[in-house]
């Protein structure tokens, strides 16, 4: 059986799975049933000078029968008194000492205000903090949140403020919507930061009302940009982890996207050590939690990975630059007839959409039980490139695979190419953003 | 003079119940999760597979993307009829059955269903679609208002063609409106839908019979071209002893009855006979069961496989409990004081292929056994309306009596086009739409270009 659990900035969390920072993790009461659920973590919803918030805050798009595909939030951190917070906090430790209490943070950007609530969070008992430095609506307008993370400069001077005061582990939240990431989470490991968490949410706006023209989520009649997550952000969190996990030294939580365990895995694979999660919970509350653990300890002993730091950050190497991918490889379509069901969305998804290699059926060789004919197309293979796209819209498992062929001559890259040399001796090239 | 026995009447919710639409309407999310479902085929098969060649993908789509007004104009300007075709279509054998989710491992998309959705909405809001074409200056009659008819109309009035339709019944639809199982559609739901072509400027000329209210020579000189659509005639005699004894009803004039009437004035017996295997057959079992008979015999000379009769239909009247006697045939309607009281039989077995490699029930002398029924229903194909037909000088009929066209459905006589059941013999509704809007086509081009 693997061992889940992770030692993560100096503490040890019984496993990766931390309930992000969010409206889950707003009461020591929801924590207390995360943790009896089986999280390992939680970032405690963010404490700093109590906010109002506005009603209404969320808002979705769903793609068509899949609900909250992507989630939207306009909500600020904890309207709670810090007080509260911190009393929450304290007792939670107490019941759960093994589960990990980590204080997500914010305040104005004052040297004494961060001393005063470092000191209080620690006092409280968290075993970790997390600056947040990443919130892109509401608190920036006040120069809080992605106000602070878009500045490399005041990042590392934040960072280096809360270490002067801080004797547990700090995190520092990374904001993506900044051009490159990387440069940010160099600042923070200067100003001293022990781990980074990245991403926070994505600047959105979700929508309109056709009718009444006000956006989403409606605020009597107005809106404003709040922050992306959910399943849809998944692929920008990973590319912003392989970047920031290509640069820094420090260890990184993985945030964005992540409601399963193979969503978990793929964010440890590129770097990450432990996890966090908040739409999935937000959508099916706590109890998610039971199959990630298990999905992930099942998949770790299928692969023999006894801990998570044997398969932690795997994939990392081979993300690359554009210019190191082997121009020499090629893949071409393969249409499994017998697994056809003749929709022909391949068809027209590479003569409209791609690179027209693809033929529409003549006749219909296969017939279906009540003996209509299944209408089977056939690759050009001489003409196909290799894009992926007709697999990827075939709606039948295994129908249409990519099949690797010899295209002759060795591994060849752009960058090498133009340095005039095959890839068989090339040493790797690392890479950041 | 009353039937020997009857069967109880129900309660007036039991008739309710038992007559319920048996595909109900979908809410919106049925029809968006539906919908949803569709892979949005590129030269979809079930396009393919429907007569009139309704782009069913596309007005899938329209459905999710809420753009019903546009949905219901794709599935409209393909089949007027499409409401009418969404509740009674054999999909299964259509649309529905060539559908890709069958290779798929997956229940097929409910094509109808989503189809009568989407019309649903335009027929609720009285959203007319199409518009009446610019006045071509040009007349045509319409003989018949049903399927056929009303297709061959609504094409010519959006072609600005002044159309008349003229019918001998009360109210239009044809068999639409007459002839199809309550619970697959109601009467009134055939009438609403008439409504489309009424849009179109199409002019309804209901209770009057050609030859006798209106001359065809008065036809043949008011009006450019003349359509036939007038379906079949009455069901087919048996031929027996005893079938002119009360209690022996013909199947159209029984479903007709369950179509106007208040079904708890139908008359129907305790114990009920029917005689055929079709679709036809089928509507009449399940009805009478429905209506409360006790016994519901359903007689066919050939064997389970042989039978006419869609799997899906023979399932519903598995459903409401009919008996089957398979290889069986009647010999004689038996009756006291000219009121039925049995049908005597007789078991068959299936001889050898005639020349159509169609296996002849050859009866079994000594097996004879009489069921004792109140009612005997015909189910056995209705008669082509030939006195009518042959009334037309030079129309043209084939041996079966059915009218005799060529590609562009003209007839024998150049200004007469015919299509439907009185051309193919009986078929479905959406056949006769297709047909009918082929026959306009073809008269379209007459007129433009008459020839002969």
């Amino acid at each position: 059986m693997a061992d889940l659990s992770v030692k993560f900035a100096g503490v040890t969390s019984p496993n990766p799975f931390w309930l992000a920072s969010g409206p889950p993790t707003n009461t020591g009461g929801q924590v207390a049933r995360a943790f009896d659920a089986g999280w390992g973590g939680a970032v405690w919803k963010t404490i700093g000078e109590p906010i109002v918030n506005t009603s209404s805050r969320y808002a979705a798009i769903d793609l068509a029968n899949v609900k909250m595909m992507g989630l939207n939030n306009i909500e600020l951190i904890s309207d709670r008194p810090t007080e509260t917070n911190f009393r929450e906090i304290y007792d939670v430790k107490k019941r759960y000492p093994k589960n990990l209490v980590i204080a997500s943070l914010m305040v104005e950007s004052k040297r004494e205000s961060w001393h005063e609530i470092v000191r209080r969070a620690q006092d409280a008992g968290s075993d970790l903090l997390e600056l947040n430095f990443g919130c892109p609506h509401g608190m920036s307008e006040r120069g809080m949140g992605a106000a602070v993370g878009q500045v490399p400069e005041y990042t590392e001077m934040i960072t280096s403020w809360v270490k002067e005061a801080a004797k547990i582990p700090v995190i520092v939240k990374l904001t993506p919507n900044v051009a490159t990431v990387a440069p940010i989470a160099l600042a923070a490991e200067r100003g001293g930061a022990d781990a980074v968490s990245l991403i926070n949410t994505i600047n959105s706006l979700m929508g309109v009302d056709l009718e009444t023209f006000a956006p989403r989520p409606n605020v009597g009649g107005k809106s404003t940009h709040g922050g992306y997550c959910g399943p849809a952000v998944k692929p920008i969190a990973l590319h912003l982890l392989s970047s920031v996990a290509k640069s820094v030294r420090i260890p990184i939580s993985g945030i964005g996207g992540i409601g399963y365990w193979n969503d978990a895995a793929e964010h440890i694979a590129l770097g990450a050590s432990t996890v966090q999660v908040c739409t999935a919970a937000m959508h099916y509350g706590f109890r998610i939690v039971d199959d990630m653990i298990e999905g992930l300890s099942q998949y770790m002993d299928d692969h023999g990975f006894k801990t998570i730091e044997d398969f932690r950050g795997r994939a990392l190497p081979n993300v690359r630059d554009w210019g190191d991918l082997d121009l020499n490889y090629k893949v071409i379509a393969q249409i499994n007839a017998g697994l056809c069901i003749g929709c022909q969305l391949c068809y027209v998804a590479c003569e409209d959409g791609a690179h027209q290699c693809i033929e529409p059926y003549k006749s219909a060789e296969k017939r279906n039980a009540n003996g209509f004919g299944v209408h089977v197309p056939r690759i050009i293979e001489e003409e196909c490139v290799g894009c992926n796209l007709c697999a990827l819209v075939c709606p039948v498992e295994n129908c249409i695979t990519m099949k690797e062929i010899d295209a002759g001559g060795p591994a060849m890259s752009w960058n090498n190419r133009s340095r005039g040399q095959s890839d068989a001796c090339a040493p790797p090239v690392p890479s950041g953003d | 003079m009353p039937l020997r026995e009857t069967a109880p009447k129900l309660l007036p919710e039991q008739y309710e119940k038992n007559f319920a639409e048996i595909a109900p309407a979908m809410t919106k999310r049925q029809a968006a999760i539906e919908a949803s479902r569709c892979l949005y085929c590129f030269d979809a098969p079930c396009t393919i597979a429907c007569p009139t060649h309704i782009d069913v993908p596309a007005f899938i789509q329209k459905i999710s993307t809420g753009n019903l007004r546009g949905s219901a104009r794709e599935i409209l300007s393909a089949n007027i009829l499409g409401h009418s075709c969404g509740r009674v279509c054999p999909t299964e054998v259509l649309c529905e059955g060539a559908c890709v989710m069958h290779e798929k491992g997956e229940l097929p998309i409910e094509i109808g269903r989503l189809q009568r959705y989407a019309v649903d909405h335009v027929l609720a809001n009285h959203i007319q679609l199409f518009q009446p074409g610019a006045p071509n200056g040009k007349r045509v009659a319409c003989i018949g208002s049903g399927p056929a008819s009303l297709a061959c109309a609504a094409e010519l009035a959006k072609w600005g063609y002044e159309v008349t339709i003229f019918d001998r019944n009360e109210f239009p639809g044809g068999l639409n409106t007459y002839g199809i199982a309550a619970y697959k559609t109601r009467a009134a739901d055939s009438i609403r839908e008439v409504d489309l072509i009424r849009q179109l400027g199409v002019k309804f000329q209901q209770g009057v019979e050609i030859g006798r209210d209106v001359i065809l020579e008065t036809l043949e000189r008011e009006f450019g071209a003349v359509f036939i659509g007038v379906g079949l005639g009455e069901t087919w005699d048996l031929r027996l002893p005893g079938e002119n004894l009360r209690g022996v009803f013909g199947a159209i004039e029984f479903i007709e009855k369950t179509k106007v009437q208040p079904l708890h004035e139908v008359e129907v017996g305790l114990r009920v006979a029917c005689i055929g295997a079709g679709n036809t057959a089928i509507d009449v079992v399940t009805a009478a069961r429905r209506l409360g008979a006790q016994t519901v015999n359903l007689i066919y000379r050939r064997g389970e496989p042989e039978m006419s009769a869609f799997a899906y239909e023979y399932q519903l009247a598995k459903q409401d409990g009919v008996t089957f006697h398979w290889h069986t045939q009647p010999v004689r309607v038996l009756g006291i004081n000219g009121i039925v009281t049995g049908l005597e039989c007789v078991r068959t077995r299936l001889g050898p292929p005639d020349e159509k490699g169609r296996r002849a029930a050859v009866p079994l002398p000594g097996t004879e056994f009489t069921l004792d029924v109140e009612m005997v229903v015909r189910a056995v194909g209705q008669k082509p309306v030939t006195e009518f037909l042959r009334s037309v000088k030079g129309l043209g009929l084939n041996e079966n009596g059915t009218v005799k066209i060529n590609e562009n459905h003209q007839t024998g006589h150049a200004k007469f086009f015919a299509a439907g059941d009185c051309t193919n013999g009986g078929k479905e509704v959406v056949d006769a739409v297709a047909e009918g809007m082929a026959a306009a086509r073809g008269l379209d081009e007459w007129l433009k270009w008459p020839r002969a």
